[in-house]
């Protein structure tokens, strides 16, 4: 998927938001009075409200998609991913880097996807939890999560598994209680850590990688 | 923070953002713009943005600056200021030269965070103080003159250490006690040129300007860390005392670094270096009780009249209590550690 588009342009159906800015903030000073709307227009404030608010170009590749963007600034990666092209499976848990349910790899590396900008991610390879299988081919660490119910609820185990996987890349799964400090950024509210352990722990002894 | 806000959008301000090629340019950035800021791991002032505890309206991206060289020149190890913390915890110079900051930097924030935190960030991580996050609470270091909510609020996590009327608040960072402990520089280059900062005068106590974390001028990047040879790399040890096993800030914890000698009298305290995490605004040194112990020999009973004496003119403020015992305690206990005896 090659897109040239603005995401915003997508939303907005081809009106831009910077013209439409220029128009609300052009009908707000005219909506004040005619002497404020003439010295907004000589001060070029609706080119300034427009400057700030001005999408940054973003090239990204995304589970070996590459992807031809404009975003805004202060969007992080993981409202990227949901919101603009939703990629729903990395989830949102606090938002505050606390809970590792955000957690993706960025060339390769994981990372807390809330508490990073799109905007700095120009030229990077993000995979997330949509891109680990192989086709119908589970990744041997969804396969290991599955059999050793390495979850109840679910909603932090795409993060419990990218982060896994990075642990094993990483060189440390070597013990139980490695494997328990190195993921200690990902946060189990229904407490399958014993079964999360165990899944890590076969996936280390079967040599697979990612 | 005891409890988060419900949120399910981003509630940042909008911001425009630069990528910086170089340090002058990012030099420039700043000094054309007062409320311009540098991002590079971000997992401190994107957590604070998201809060409105900080709100540049620029952000000056510094990723791309060629600061990430770990290298030995010379009897110094220099670390690049953007090389994250996994990276440098990890390198082989800093485990065989400077095992104390790797030890510290590994008990800090989670595997995820580390991959993203960088060197020069990390010097700069702001209070955790719930009332610098809550903005709807007074707090002289986000907001002066409003007060300060935790002089007679929840002070649990606060100083005993060199805190004041103003601020009660402590530095958060691991990294930063293990440089405090390693005698380590912090290169900066700014528009008067280049300069490096001893780690003892880089961060500040709070007094009477709680806003200021540090001496850094407000137009300098830092470019990198200088961490002077030592013989202590057999002696070392960071214990962290915190509420969870593990991905948790310190209430306590004690960084140590000994150099041993078996002399006539038996293993003797030849050199010591000492600093302290969890109790003041800043990396707090403990030059007193170095002085006790250089030249002794390493027991508990001088290990625990040091720890006495690292004590005086400490101060609780009533949730906080606690650590008027834990501190001491858990300076023997790493000393212990460090020193390898048994008793």
């Amino acid at each position: 998927m090659v897109e040239n588009k603005s995401l915003e342009e997508e939303d907005n159906q081809g009106s831009s938001r910077r013209d439409f800015l220029k128009k609300t903030s052009v009908m707000t000073a005219i909506a004040l009075t005619p002497a404020a709307a003439i010295k907004a227009s000589d001060l070029k404030l609706d080119e300034k409200l427009a400057d700030a608010l001005e999408q940054v170009p973003l090239s990204i590749d995304i589970n070996g998609q590459h992807h031809d963007l404009k975003v805004e600034p202060r969007l992080t990666l993981l409202d990227l991913l949901r919101e603009k092209l939703r990629l729903t499976g990395t989830k949102k848990g606090c938002d505050q880097g606390q809970c590792g349910a955000c957690t993706v790899h960025i060339d390769g590396v994981r990372t807390n996807s809330c508490l990073t900008l799109a905007v700095m991610h120009d030229g990077a390879r993000i995979t997330t939890i949509e891109g680990l299988a192989t086709g119908n081919q589970l990744h041997p660490m969804q396969e290991a999560f599955i059999k050793h119910d390495g979850f109840q609820c679910g909603y932090c185990t795409p993060g419990q598994i990218m982060s896994a996987v990075a642990c094993i890349n990483e060189g440390h799964a070597g013990s139980e209680k490695e494997i328990r400090e190195f993921m200690s950024g990902n946060i189990c509210r229904c407490g399958a850590y014993a079964n999360i352990v165990n899944a890590i722990q076969e996936v280390k002894a079967g040599g697979s990688r990612a | 923070m005891q409890y988060r806000k419900l949120k399910l959008e981003v509630a940042v301000h909008n911001f425009q953002y630069t990528r910086a090629k170089n340090a002058a340019g990012a030099i420039a950035e700043l000094s054309k713009n007062p409320a311009a800021k540098l991002v590079a791991g971000g997992t401190n002032l994107i957590d604070l943005m998201k809060y409105g505890v900080m709100a540049p309206d620029r952000l000056v991206d510094i990723n791309r600056l060629s600061y990430n060289a770990i290298q030995k020149e010379s009897g110094v190890l220099s670390i690049g200021a953007t090389v994250t913390n996994s990276v440098a915890a990890a390198n082989e110079m800093v485990l065989q030269y400077q095992p104390l900051l790797s030890q510290a930097m590994l008990a800090g924030a989670s595997p995820q965070l580390r991959n993203k935190a960088t060197m020069g960030g990390n010097l700069l991580q702001r209070t955790r103080c719930p009332y610098f996050y809550d903005i709807s609470e007074p707090c002289n270091k986000r907001e002066p003159g409003t007060g300060c909510g935790a002089l007679k609020g929840y002070n649990r996590m606060h100083a005993i250490f060199g805190a004041s009327d103003a601020c009660i608040a402590v530095n958060p960072s691991d990294m930063n006690v293990a440089l405090v402990a390693l005698d380590a520089s912090v290169q900066v280059t700014g528009p008067k040129g280049k300069r490096n900062i001893p780690i003892a005068e880089f961060h500040r106590l709070p007094g009477k300007h709680p806003e200021l974390d540090n001496t850094l001028d407000r137009r300098e990047v830092i470019t990198g860390l200088l961490i002077p040879d030592n013989a202590f790399s057999k002696h070392t040890t960071y214990l962290k005392v915190r509420d969870r096993a593990s991905y948790a800030f310190a209430l306590i914890s004690v960084a140590v670094a000994l150099e041993m000698e078996e002399t006539t009298e038996g293993t003797t305290i030849k050199e010591v270096h000492l600093a302290m995490g969890g109790v003041a605004h800043k990396p707090w040194r403990l030059t007193a009780a170095e002085q006790l112990l250089k030249g002794k020999k390493a027991t508990v009973e001088n290990f625990k009249m040091a720890a006495e004496l690292a004590m005086q003119g400490a101060k609780s403020y009533g949730h906080n209590d606690f650590k008027l015992k834990l501190a001491p305690n858990s300076i023997v206990q790493a000393l212990k550690t460090a020193s390898g005896i048994k008793a």
